[in-house]
């Protein structure tokens, strides 16, 4: 009754009535829902991370304890490096990749959609199964690709079965699995571009060069950065392929955070650390999508 | 000089495109091939005589189509709660531009899938639900929800708001306006929100890796416990691996306008 009354009385004030305030119970559901999956898990993961507290036994209270065992905990910290490294490489080369395809894929061809269709499968295939079958591609002596690579007269590679070349191996298929992602988000902006300078400056002469460096860059850039974003937060949570391909191996050559963290809960059910992993984890990504989004705030492309 | 550059052109598509065709061609050469072959050095490419004896073995081997059935289950399950609940709080959000709202939503869109598990799993072995297929659903929702609330945003957005305040005036309750005005016009926003749901919950794998039992396995979590440590050879590996991700291959080329625009708006994946 009485929002009904609110409603009304700000009908005369405006003119229009508002309904704003009754939307609410749209909402209340999904909320209800979102509440006990996303953010009751995240309370208790808060509480978790100053109890000692492993599977089976009662759990102790450490107050901040979990936390600088982190700081001493040399695992942790390699685990932190690579990711981080796999994260930058991870970026680079999807971002390079999508914004060169997304350009492709604006103009006009015979068989665009099927082309496009088809460039984007690899993002839509489970990647589990993806992950094995490059692991059989990879493998050093019966692997299709060393063959690829002997038979042009290069070197075999062992791919994810050496310390070395395991993460670069992981970034190749992080790449050839999410660069669509960012051709969609960048071939949106560039598709929302107006004509209009493109016709002048083909009327002046400007190469193609020219005209993406100096028309589309600058006015696709919000979404450049917005692909951006989303591709560091994916590459820092990056998981089934590195799990299914090397589950962190050889060694821990490839354990990044997101290995460490599933390590640490579901093979030593280590609860309390693993919430106190959990809680830096979250951290570092707010961190960097944080800093992201303020550069996009900042810079707007000259 | 116009045709060298028409040339360089479709060379350029070419080598956009050919990392997924060289990879889904293998995928099927692997599984459509006998064991010798397979094993051969140098590889054999082309499957002479193709045979199905991999697809075979896996479906006679291992409970495949009870994998396949739970698959089907949990991503439908989650799916449809994820409609029911997030289409009306997309039209909720987008009406009353609750901004902080559409915030929260995108917090579960940042967070690695595995910080929801520690405590979901105690709490599902607490309820005694492990075993069941109840812990994968509500997990899902994890995934569809956002998805679901995300894409319906954009398009209760895009709607002109002059149908429904039309039918607002002429005395329709806002329930009626949403059910009988909105939600119609909404339906393609929908259909986007429901294949890219469906999609990225089949393709789940973490929250099935640590909440499945042995019977309650979603097909990725069967195929990469079941197969790999029984040491399978590549063949049905392979013939496992393309059956598990066929009905999202097909699902992409039958509506890959919707999924393309849902991607497109929101950048949304789930996990």
């Amino acid at each position: 009754m009485s929002l009904a009354l609110t409603d009304t009385q700000t009908a005369v004030k405006t003119g229009k009535p508002n309904y704003a305030r009754n939307y609410w119970a749209f909402v209340v559901p999904a909320g209800l829902v979102v509440a006990a999956v996303i953010l009751l898990p995240w309370v208790f993961t808060l509480v978790m991370s100053v109890y000692e507290w492993k599977v089976g036994s009662d759990p102790a209270f450490v107050a901040a304890a979990n936390y600088q065992r982190l700081f001493t905990d040399e695992r942790f910290g390699w685990a932190v490096l690579r990711t981080l490294y796999f994260t930058a490489a991870a970026v680079f080369f999807p971002m390079v990749l999508g914004v060169a395809a997304a350009v492709t894929f604006q103009k006009n061809f015979r068989f665009r959609g099927l082309a496009r269709t088809i460039f984007i499968l690899p993002m839509m295939a489970t990647p589990v199964a993806v992950g094995l079958v490059w692991t059989m591609m990879f493998h050093p002596q019966l692997g299709v690709l060393n063959y690829l690579l002997t038979s042009v007269g290069l070197p075999p590679s062992a791919w994810s079965y050496d310390a070395v070349s395991v993460i670069p191996t992981l970034v190749l298929v992080e790449t050839w699995q999410w660069t669509p992602l960012v051709m969609l988000i960048v071939l949106g902006g560039l598709a929302s571009l107006p004509q209009d300078p493109y016709e002048a400056a083909k009327l002046d002469g400007a190469s193609n060069w020219q005209m993406f460096r100096h028309i589309s860059l600058p006015l696709v850039w919000p979404h450049i950065v917005v692909a951006l974003v989303i591709r560091t937060i994916d590459a820092l949570k990056a998981f089934d392929t590195i799990f299914v391909i090397s589950n962190g191996g050889p060694g821990t050559a490839s354990e990044t955070l997101n290995i460490f963290l599933y390590q640490t809960a579901f093979a030593y059910y280590d609860m309390g650390y693993a919430s106190a992993v959990t809680v830096v984890f979250f951290v570092l990504i707010l961190l960097v999508s944080l800093v992201l989004f303020s550069v996009r705030q900042r810079t707007s492309y000259q | 000089m116009k045709a060298l550059g028409k040339i360089g052109f479709a060379l350029s598509v070419f080598a956009l495109i050919s990392p997924a065709i060289l990879f889904f061609l293998w995928t099927l050469s692997l599984a459509l091939k006998n064991e010798v072959d397979n094993m051969a050095f140098p590889p054999v490419f082309i499957p002479n005589p193709p045979t199905l004896a991999n697809f075979a073995q896996v479906l006679e081997k291992n409970n495949f189509l009870q994998y396949a059935w739970n698959s089907v289950i949990v991503s439908f399950s989650a799916t449809g709660l994820a409609l029911l609940l997030g289409v009306p709080a997309g039209f909720g959000i987008a009406k009353s531009k609750a901004s902080r709202a559409a915030a929260l939503i995108m917090i579960a869109r940042v967070t690695p899938g595995l910080s929801y598990l520690i405590p979901l799993f105690l709490i599902f072995q607490w309820l005694g639900l492990t075993g069941t297929l109840a812990p994968l659903v509500i997990t899902h929702l994890v995934i569809t929800v956002p998805i679901v609330v995300w894409v319906m945003i954009g398009f209760f957005e895009g709607l002109p708001a002059e149908l429904e305040e039309a039918a607002l005036v002429d005395g329709a309750t806002i329930w009626q306006a949403f059910r009988h005005v909105a939600l119609p016009l909404a339906r393609p926003g929908i259909t986007v929100a429901t294949i890219l749901a469906f999609i990225f919950s089949w393709n789940n794998f973490i929250f099935g890796v640590v909440l499945a039992g042995r019977e309650t396995r979603t097909l990725p979590v069967a195929v990469y416990n079941v197969l790999t440590f029984e040491q399978v050879s590549w063949g049905p590996l392979a013939a496992a691996a393309l059956m598990v991700t066929a009905p999202v291959l097909i699902l992409t080329l039958i509506a890959q306008k919707e999924i393309v625009t849902g991607l497109t708006a929101g950048g949304v994946k789930g996990g």
